[in-house]
């Protein structure tokens, strides 16, 4: 479960490490996984820690697809678009998501429950197309099944 | 102790989404409660290969496969395995065919077409305990380097293999590393690139979930040969199975004294960490991983200086792929002689494929390099499902292209891949039939490429943009007659002025489906018509 920013509790991440510029990209991802995003006070927090600029820090943040400069909702749903999943119908399949969540691409409802996005590749290729919810992975999806399943988590 | 069988329960991420960890603990439960824990072995494995057919679990010694196992099926298996029982028919494969039953796993021609060298492992070991490993005959290559053979004698050996680069460009392994190894410093680095990011691959992922110490054997080897005393695993974040499974083979290898300071007692020191990607595709080009690595936006450099002169902050490094460093204990341990015996006179070994899209059986596979397209799509992978025709094979990902049925008789190979417009690639093998567009595919993945772009370099940046926009218009029934040539064109100044592979190699699909499918494109911009019926045309 994600935490709100506490300094105390990021101060407690940092300690562990020695303060150069390699550990950048782990301290971002430690973060993120207690917070659930990258908060402006942390950026502040680690630039000065790393002793860079915050510019920096948001040059390599902004650079990866991982790292959020914004809070996400408490489901992630991530469908594949991999070729294996795009030529078995992915596209349908977000259509079809994307309608039941009432989302487009890449959005966040405003109760933060559920954001919805896309992704490369999640590797799961035999079971194209695949629909990722939070750790989950669900293969062999149809327009069906994806109703199904966020009718029922609706 | 040795038991009576083993049940072999695959816990790659493909039958995890299916439902293998049920399987596996319902089994582990009951084998407890009936008390039969001497007699019989649970054992979970990395990806056995068949991921369509998953949950699977191979019953052993006498190769009992059973395909799309659910928890309820789990007590008959058990009682199947007492003397009186008897194997269960509703769980076996059928050929798709003649519907004929196929129990054993050695029947099955999706395996036994297959030359599993580098996955050996995968589906017979328990990827989270070594000593699985060692039992399996691992961790013998690395003393017979560290104590039989010179760094000299060991790049000889990798060189005579003739062993390339499986990451995608086929650069020969053995001068590779001959040329970190005549770097003239005392520090250097070995980096695994695991940054698997082509869509429609996931060999390198399997060999990591399945099989992670022979990548650390092989990186160790790899070290004591160049003369490094540093290692990092790049792996995507991504694949969180993959970090996990390589942490605790790494702190297994550590504890038995096989990583880390004078190893097995020769006095070679070598660590390995682990570091995860934030998900950037570029950043799998050698350059980039290098600066993620630094803790920089993962973008890459010109080239020369090349790794192994200048590398991680500026130290010589040598970087290989998974499934390469994987090879090479086979290598150290069977000889140069036996790997280059297998494959063709210029590709040399085996080549590792993540087979799917149209085709009847999907899941990794491992082929002798030269065996033909026709061979792998029908004779391992089936042929096309529900009676399609085939239409084209894509192979390399992004950075390859699209095959059409005049070359499924064409060996699979670096070189013939190359010379039909298309590459070997990290492995990823996309069928397609013919409801596919072509033209779709080529706009599919500009769109996968123009958004990976770093944007350093002008050609890249906006003539991906550019073909995305013309295939686009294309696809929407508002193609321009003059689209193919300047198609050709900007593919022309893209292809040659960019500043790293990705860039390089993005016209390889359009220029691919332009050569072999041109009627297609035709269609779409003269008689605004999608034969394949993909493509929503909206006539103005």
């Amino acid at each position: 479960m994600e935490e709100k920013f506490k300094e105390e509790v990021l101060r407690g991440i940092l300690a562990l490490y020695e303060g150069k510029r390699k550990e950048l990209i782990p301290i971002l991802q430690e973060t993120q996984g207690l917070f659930g995003y990258l908060p402006k006070e942390a950026i502040r927090l680690i630039a000065r820690f790393l002793n860079i600029t915050e510019g920096e820090v948001y040059s390599v943040a902004s650079f990866y697809k991982y790292f959020r400069l914004m809070p996400l909702g408490r489901n992630m749903v991530t469908v594949c678009r991999g070729t294996a999943c795009h030529i078995k119908g992915a596209s349908r399949v977000f259509d079809e998501i994307s309608k039941a969540l009432g989302l487009k691409e890449g959005e966040t409802s405003s109760d933060l429950e559920y954001t919805l996005e896309t992704v490369a590749c999640i590797g799961c290729c035999s079971l194209a197309p695949c629909v990722k919810t939070n750790y989950k992975v669900h293969g062999e999806m149809t327009r069906e099944k994806a109703r199904e399943l966020f009718l029922t988590s609706n | 102790m040795s038991h009576e069988c083993n049940a072999l329960v695959c816990q790659g991420t493909g039958c995890k989404s299916g439902g293998a960890e049920e399987v596996l603990s319902s089994l582990q439960k009951e084998i407890e409660r009936l008390n039969l824990g001497k007699r019989f072995r649970v054992k979970q494995t990395g990806c056995h290969g068949f991921c369509q057919r998953g949950p699977l679990i191979v019953i052993e010694p006498e190769g009992i496969f059973y395909s799309k196992v659910s928890p309820d099926d789990v007590s008959e298996i058990v009682q199947s395995l007492l003397s009186e029982g008897k194997p269960i028919e509703r769980l076996f494969y059928r050929d798709p065919v003649t519907n004929q039953p196929l129990p054993h796993y050695r029947d099955i021609p999706f395996y036994n077409k297959q030359q599993r060298l580098l996955l050996r492992n995968c589906g017979n070991i328990d990827p989270e305990e070594i000593d699985d490993y060692v039992s399996a005959g691992g961790y013998q290559a690395l003393p017979k380097a560290l104590f039989k053979m010179t760094p000299e004698q060991i790049i000889d050996e990798v060189k005579r293999s003739g062993l390339r680069g499986l990451g995608g460009a086929g650069f020969s392994a053995g001068r590779k590393w001959e040329e970190c190894y005549r770097a003239p410093v005392q520090e250097k680095y070995v980096i695994c690139n695991g940054d698997e990011g082509d869509p429609g691959a996931f060999q390198d992922r399997s060999v990591m979930e399945g099989t992670p110490h022979s990548i650390l054997e092989g990186m160790s080897i790899a070290a004591y040969a160049v003369g490094a005393q540093h290692g990092y695993i790049y792996v995507r974040a991504e694949y969180p199975l993959a970090v996990k499974r390589l942490r605790r083979a790494i702190s297994q290898a550590k504890e038995k004294g096989f990583l880390g300071k004078d190893i097995m007692g020769s006095g070679f020191d070598f660590v390995i960490e682990l570091f995860q990607g934030a998900g950037a595709f570029v950043s799998g080009e050698a350059t980039a991983l290098v600066a993620a690595i630094e803790g920089r936006r993962g973008e890459p450099r010109i080239k020369p200086p090349h790794l192994a002169e200048s590398g991680l902050w500026g130290i010589p490094t040598l970087l290989n792929n998974i499934k390469t460093f994987s090879c090479i204990p086979l290598i150290i341990e069977r000889g140069a002689e036996w790997f280059s015996s297998i494959g063709t006179e210029k590709s040399k070994g085996t080549a590792v494929f993540a087979l799917t899209g149209k085709v009847v059986n999907t899941g990794l596979i491992e082929v002798p390099m030269g065996i033909t397209l026709r061979e792998i799509i029908y004779g391992i992978g089936g042929g096309i499902p529900d009676g399609k025709a085939f239409k084209a094979v894509q192979t390399g990902g992004p950075s390859g292209g699209c095959l059409p049925a005049s070359l499924l008789d064409m060996p699979v190979d670096f070189d013939s891949l190359k010379a039909a417009g298309s590459i070997m690639g990290s492995g990823g093998l996309v069928v397609m039939d013919q409801e596919t567009c072509m033209v779709d595919v080529a706009r599919y993945f500009l769109d996968f490429t123009q958004r990976e772009s770093c944007g350093q370099c002008v050609p890249c940046r906006l003539g991906t943009r550019q073909m995305f926009d013309i295939l686009d218009e294309i696809t929407k029934g508002q193609g321009k007659a003059e689209d193919i040539d300047l198609l050709l064109e900007v593919s022309q100044a893209v292809s040659t002025i960019s500043l790293c592979a990705l860039g390089k190699t993005a016209p390889n699909p359009v220029l691919t489906t332009i050569r072999y499918f041109r009627d297609e494109y035709e269609a779409h911009i003269h008689e605004k018509q999608c034969p394949a019926g993909v493509c929503q045309m909206i006539v103005s």
